[in-house]
């Protein structure tokens, strides 16, 4: 993309199924 | 949700719901206010006398292209999820030890007023310590991992028994199958070699204590009778942090409104030759002379810049430290059960006071409405282990639309209590230091990635 710069790829949504501080590490 | 700031050359564009971070320029800044609201035609309409048409609508396509990927604009489906988290089996993994109220210090600040927290000068027996140990075990089912923090007032007032305690949860982890992580605070006086040597042994963490310039911190922390203690303990702490490899402590400071310019005393640490640091705003009534002010807020956000613009600076120079306050994993980090439900305080954290009363955390030591037990009877006030079980951001409304929610978890609940009498509010002044603390490190973020 020539407009911006994405700096993760990480999408919290996805740690509803698989989960259940800023810089807390996770079983991720 | 999206927040969208500018800071040291970059925009940055947080996602809030996803946590993606997006760095952009000029055009698609200005486009992504207006995608929701706006058709494609009006956008182009509105910003093409700023910008190249093709331009904007290009970034256009690169927003919708984020969107239905969710990266951008991703929904907050996350309510109904929290409220069945919250309703499920919690175990023990922390405990706090106070295992000394009583302080060699006489710290203005102090939270603790002298170590006594409001009460009486007394230091944990084994026996208290050793139920408390019990109940840890007891209580945490099939968790392993367990943490155990040596605190006071001064924890190294009563080093025998901390020497003692280290000993029996050795002992037990392995009939039980655990292992303790013990952590320990000191103010440095009574730091010698022998207890640097067993601390490196033993202790998987410990927090030094110290303000950062000597005229600061020998205002803020002088011994009872009135003279500094910069100069006793930074030769200590100094051997104490290289005998540990740099590695498994921080040093740790507290600013206050006669400090503003913190950051001068950040810098004087790392110049110390300390690598971990942690330099936190002070937490006070307004009628304290040093408590922070709303009028404030402007210049300790402009300290927090010109902090982190300088790391950016030493990191090219290979001179990095790490900074607690701007440490943030955006690629790894908890999941959003985690993020949303809070620090633990209550549920599966406890504070232990010397003679055995169970607490949430160390901030309510000593006020009798936060009594939830003790080392022998257990949890006997389930209402308010409830009560804080259920203190997540959804129960705050200041933090529901608040970008920084994932990354501060609503903030802390004894601040919250302390300022407006109840543990689901939020204590303002910490909540406008916070959001620019994690803008700035995501600035960080952004111009290591710019370097790679």
């Amino acid at each position: 993309m020539k407009h911006v710069k994405t700096l993760n790829t990480r999408k919290l949504q996805k740690t509803v199924k698989k989960g259940g501080v800023g810089n807390q590490s996770c079983n991720k | 949700m999206v927040h969208q700031y500018k800071n040291n050359g970059y925009n940055i564009v947080l996602d809030v719901n996803s946590g993606a971070v997006h760095i952009v320029d000029d055009v698609m800044y200005d486009v992504i206010p207006m995608f929701e609201e706006n058709t494609k035609e009006e956008i182009i309409q509105s910003l093409e006398s700023k910008y190249n048409k093709a331009d904007v609508e290009e970034a256009w396509e690169e927003v919708k292209e984020l969107a239905d990927d969710e990266q951008l604009f991703t929904k907050d489906e996350y309510e109904g999820y929290i409220e069945q988290f919250k309703t499920r089996p919690t175990v023990v993994k922390a405990l706090c030890l106070h295992i000394a109220h009583d302080c060699n210090l006489a710290c203005r600040y102090c939270f603790a007023e002298e170590g006594e927290y409001h009460g009486r000068r007394e230091l944990m027996s084994f026996e208290v310590g050793k139920a408390a140990l019990d109940f840890l075990i007891a209580n945490s089912g099939n968790r392993r991992n367990l943490e155990v923090d040596f605190f006071g007032g001064e924890p190294l007032m009563n080093f025998d028994v901390v020497k003692q305690l280290v000993a029996y949860g050795r002992e037990q982890e392995k009939i039980h199958n655990k292992n303790f992580r013990f952590t320990l605070t000191t103010n440095g006086v009574l730091l010698n070699d022998d207890i640097m040597e067993f601390a490196n042994k033993e202790m998987g963490n410990v927090v030094l204590s110290i303000d950062g310039r000597k005229e600061v911190h020998d205002y803020m922390r002088p011994f009872r009778k009135g003279a500094g203690s910069y100069e006793l303990i930074v030769p200590k702490f100094q051997k104490f942090a290289d005998s540990r490899n740099q590695e498994r402590y921080y040093v740790r400071g507290t600013f206050t409104h006669n400090n503003l310019d913190f950051s001068e005393d950040v810098l004087h640490l790392a110049d110390l030759g300390f690598k971990q640091i942690s330099v936190e705003p002070v937490v006070a009534q307004p009628t304290e002379s040093y408590a922070l002010k709303e009028e404030d807020l402007p210049q300790l956000f402009e300290e927090y810049d010109k902090l982190a613009v300088e790391m950016i600076k030493r990191h090219k120079e290979g001179k990095d430290f790490n900074f607690f306050h701007f440490m943030i994993d955006l690629e790894g980090g908890p999941c959003v059960a985690k993020r949303l439900s809070g620090c633990g305080s209550g549920t599966e954290y406890l504070a232990v006071t010397p003679w055995g009363d169970f607490y949430p955390c160390h901030q309510f030591v000593g006020n009798e409405k936060f009594l939830m037990g003790n080392v022998y009877d257990g949890i006997k006030n389930t209402e308010l282990q409830s009560e804080f079980k259920c203190c997540n951001v959804y129960a705050k409304e200041k933090c529901r639309n608040c970008f920084a929610r994932f990354y501060c978890s609503g903030g802390c609940a004894a601040n919250s209590y302390n300022f407006h009498g109840s543990i689901t509010d939020a204590y303002d002044i910490g909540c406008e230091l916070e959001k620019k603390r994690i803008e700035c490190a995501i600035m960080i973020k952004a111009a290591l990635a710019d370097e790679a």
